[in-house]
């Protein structure tokens, strides 16, 4: 019953923002073009929150996706150039270079590869310095930031070819959103159904408990902020798809945007709570809740205090179901 | 000495209110159902020390926590030179004159020993500023230390004394705040035995200066040639009291012991069969050379003191610990196992001591906790059946008798004694060889404890090994087939169970 009562308030104060803004710009808000449009530019944070809800929900935390999206961007589109055969002036340069699919395919594993690397590495400074994942990934987002900074002198690396993960469809839903659901039902099924997810909770809970129930805590741990890093990869492959091109500005504050989606989704930062269905409907919450202010005319700035006032709300009324219960 | 003749003894003498700096009557003290202490009286002569000796959850601890204000008791008074007093909170007890000296000491490591001694009552220079008066701090603590001959400089930085000098630093404190009253908590169970000896010293010049103590340890012989007085508790009630001179360390360990076995422990048909585990002189930072074998179906006891290195023997051959020198084998094979993944994989099972910081993670679901170590074992090690999972569950939650609305609830939803059933459920479908239990029975009540015999003993009639850490000697008596004891980190006897005592155990752990 309880459970049941969980899952039911994000999933209805969803349903309240859809009808609010069904009820306020009907012409605008309720056409598929609009739904099509609020999806795809959910995919790319929503592909990484996937990955982030592991972390949170082992009480870590992983502030460096924003940059490392940046960065994974940037090697990913240099790799799918240098495969079509620019050199390295013209992938500098900016110049419109045609790509063959298959440069493609593989400039995208490159970004994921690039990003896994990224998470490797958060996660065995984590467990062999016994340091805290807030500083860790305090310290990997400035270099991740600087590093995709350095590679083109700060300039964009254009990839006007590379289209097909924004523009492509797979029988008539857009090539993202479907990326997307996949990540989403293959990881909600890792999280659910097997063993890697237990550990990811039982860590989270009691990461004492589960070392002595035998689990690899620190073996666990650098796998799930490799996961991660593998997913702002591919988030970050979709983003450049999406603009045509890399920037090294690009992802800024995005760890924000991700971590608020996981933790309004019912994950508790505190560890060992949370699920993937919870993570979708705080991804889509915060997506709807901006387009609709957008139809409706109103400034970022005023969007900011939105996203911030729901994160609060959503957890005092977690807390609050929490000491009811 | 029966209760009843000790509370004579103390009506007499308290009508000689001034001889006794410290009375404690009627003491009572509850924690929800559990009894703690009950009608606890307890005097304590001016300027002696008196001993408090008693096994492991005695009440000499909580006694002290009610006589330090930090528990209120739920019945009884406290006298103090003949005064009644109540203490709502440890700064009464302070400002009447009572100083703890805690097992831990309790210092801030980066300030000298001059600012700790005088940390939170600083005496300010006046004037508009109000500025720390460091020239007077250091003056008095140079003045306490020459008067005491204690060897300690008063700017020496708290984190690089020894722990023999930390403690002298809480005396100091103790002495500055004008205690009439310290109380020692095993004071020397840091220490070497020349700061030992030292503190011997120190304690019958504070003695000579009128200084009442009441000394808490462990270490009988220690006890009897220290204490003037001895006061025996057992189950939380003074069972005997007596002058330190009339005593020896059997007749003490025969008061502190001295109970009858209870009926709850299932008869015992043991066969032993061959050996299951063996550890061969098993070496880490906290144990020496510990060698035994456990045979199939036996049951066999740990016994010892707080820190005699039970535990740690456990985490040894766990992979908590990295072993040193020495070795494990199971079944004849010599084992590898270097954390406990291993060690489980290996047919090792360990069910901890402190259900709480290492055996359940509260806030998932019982099932969860259950199966957390045995998806390999359930043919679920890629991926999970749920439907598989409840219904494993549904049956041990039967066969354990366990109160649950669903396997799916928290285990913080469960009582303590079904939490603790829940992680007995773990290691019984882990189904390991050889399995260790750790206080299986600590915090949980007579019947949960009875039902919790009888699954080991049914596990080892069906032929698993088992090695029962306890510090509750008539468990061990109760249910074992044979009890190692353990002294300091080393092994001190490995006895028949049919042949030996209580007094003989207790011997091998404590002296």
């Amino acid at each position: 019953m309880n459970k049941f009562a969980k899952q039911l308030l994000p999933f209805s104060s969803l349903f309240f923002i859809i009808s609010l803004w069904a009820f306020l710009e009907p012409d605008t808000f309720l056409t598929f073009q609009n739904f099509k449009n609020v999806l795809s530019s959910t995919a790319a944070n929503g592909i990484i929150a996937a990955g982030m809800t592991f972390v949170i929900i082992t009480a870590g935390i992983d502030l460096s996706v924003g940059s490392m999206l940046a960065m994974c961007g940037m090697l990913g589109s240099i790799v799918m150039l240098a495969l079509s055969g620019a050199s390295w002036g013209q992938i500098s340069g900016g110049a419109a270079i045609a790509m063959g699919g298959w440069a493609m395919f593989v400039g995208t594993l490159a970004g994921m590869a690039a990003g896994a690397l990224c998470g490797f590495l958060n996660g065995a400074l984590i467990t062999r310095l016994k340091l805290a994942p807030f500083i860790v990934t305090l310290g990997s987002m400035s270099i991740f930031r600087g590093v995709s900074h350095i590679i083109n002198s700060s300039r964009p690396i254009s990839v006007s070819a590379y289209s097909w993960l924004d523009t492509g469809s797979i029988l008539g839903i857009p090539a993202a959103v479907v990326i997307f659901a996949l990540v989403l039902l293959a990881t909600g099924f890792v999280l659910k159904y097997t063993p890697f997810g237990r550990y990811t909770y039982a860590i989270g809970s009691n990461p004492q408990t589960a070392y002595h129930a035998g689990v690899n805590v620190d073996k666990m741990l650098v796998w799930i902020y490799t996961i991660l890093g593998a997913l702002v990869g591919l988030g970050a492959m979709v983003m450049t798809s999406r603009a045509s091109s890399a920037q090294p500005s690009a992802g800024l504050s995005l760890e924000l945007d991700v971590i608020a989606a996981v933790i309004i989704g019912g994950c508790s930062p505190s560890g060992g709570k949370g699920t993937m269905l919870g993570t979708l409907i705080g991804c889509l919450l915060i997506s709807f809740l901006r387009n609709g202010l957008t139809l409706l005319g109103v400034v970022a700035q005023i969007q900011l205090v939105a996203v911030g006032l729901i994160i609060i709300i959503a957890v005092t009324s977690d807390r609050l179901a929490a000491k009811k219960n | 000495m029966s209760q009843m003749s000790q509370m004579s003894q103390m009506s007499q003498m308290s009508q000689n209110t001034t001889e006794f700096f410290l009375r404690m009557e009627g003491i009572t003290k509850r924690f929800g159902p559990v009894t703690a202490l009950s009608d606890v009286t307890f005097a304590v002569r001016r300027g002696t020390v008196c001993a408090l000796c008693g096994e492991n959850g005695a009440g000499k601890s909580t006694l002290m926590k009610v006589l330090s204000g930090v528990y209120q008791p739920d019945g009884g008074k406290i006298f103090l030179d003949g005064k009644e007093k109540h203490f709502s909170g440890p700064k009464d007890a302070l400002q009447a004159g009572i100083s703890m000296l805690y097992q831990e000491v309790e210092l801030a490591g980066h300030l000298t020993v001059y600012e700790n001694v005088f940390l939170g009552r600083e005496p300010l220079r006046g004037g508009p500023f109000q500025c720390i008066d460091t020239a007077a701090e250091i003056q008095k603590v140079r003045e306490l230390i020459e008067a005491n001959h204690f060897q300690l400089d008063p700017m020496a930085t708290v984190a690089e004394l020894s722990p023999g000098q930390c403690q002298l630093v809480e005396l100091l404190k103790a002495m500055l705040s004008g205690a009439r009253l310290i109380v020692m908590d095993e004071p020397t169970s840091a220490l070497s035995e020349g700061e030992a000896a030292t503190l011997f010293q120190i304690i019958h010049r504070l003695k000579a200066q009128g200084i009442t103590i009441i000394y808490i340890s462990h270490r009988l012989e220690e006890v009897l040639a220290l204490a003037d007085d001895i006061c025996v508790l057992r189950d939380g009630a003074v069972v005997f009291g007596a002058p330190a001179a009339e005593l020896t360390v059997d007749t003490l360990v025969k008061h502190m012991v001295g109970r009858e076995l209870s009926q709850y422990y299932p008869p015992r048909e043991s066969k032993p069969g061959e050996v299951v585990f063996e550890a061969r002189h098993l070496t880490t930072k906290h144990i020496h050379d510990v060698s035994f074998q456990v045979r199939a179906g036996e049951i066999v006891g740990m016994a010892g003191l707080v820190g005699a290195g039970r535990s740690e023997t456990a985490q040894a051959i766990f992979g908590i610990d990295a072993l040193l020198s020495g070795e494990c084998l199971l079944h004849g094979e010599k084992l590898s196992v270097r954390n406990p993944t291993e060690a489980i994989a290996a047919g090792i099972g360990f069910l901890t001591e402190d259900r709480k910081r290492t055996g359940l993670c509260t806030e998932l679901p019982c099932s969860w906790n259950i199966t957390l170590p045995n998806y390999e074992r359930l043919d679920m090690g890629k991926i999970l059946s749920l439907a598989r999972e409840r219904k494993e569950c549904l049956a041990l939650g039967k066969k354990m008798r366990l109160k649950w609305r669903d396997p799916e609830d928290p285990a913080s939803s469960l009582s303590g004694r079904n939490q603790q059933k829940v992680l007995v459920s773990r290691w019984l479908q882990a189904d390991s060889e050889f399995l260790i239990v750790d206080e299986p029975t600590r915090g949980i009540d007579v019947g949960a404890k009875a039902e919790i015999y009888a699954l080991l003993n049914d596990l080892a009639a069906s032929g698993k090994a088992i090695l029962m850490i306890s510090s509750e000697l008539p468990e061990i008596l109760g249910m074992c087939d044979r009890v190692l004891v353990m002294r300091e980190g080393r092994l001190t006897a490995d006895l028949l169970v049919a042949k030996a005592t209580a007094e003989e155990v207790m011997h091998f752990a404590a002296v």
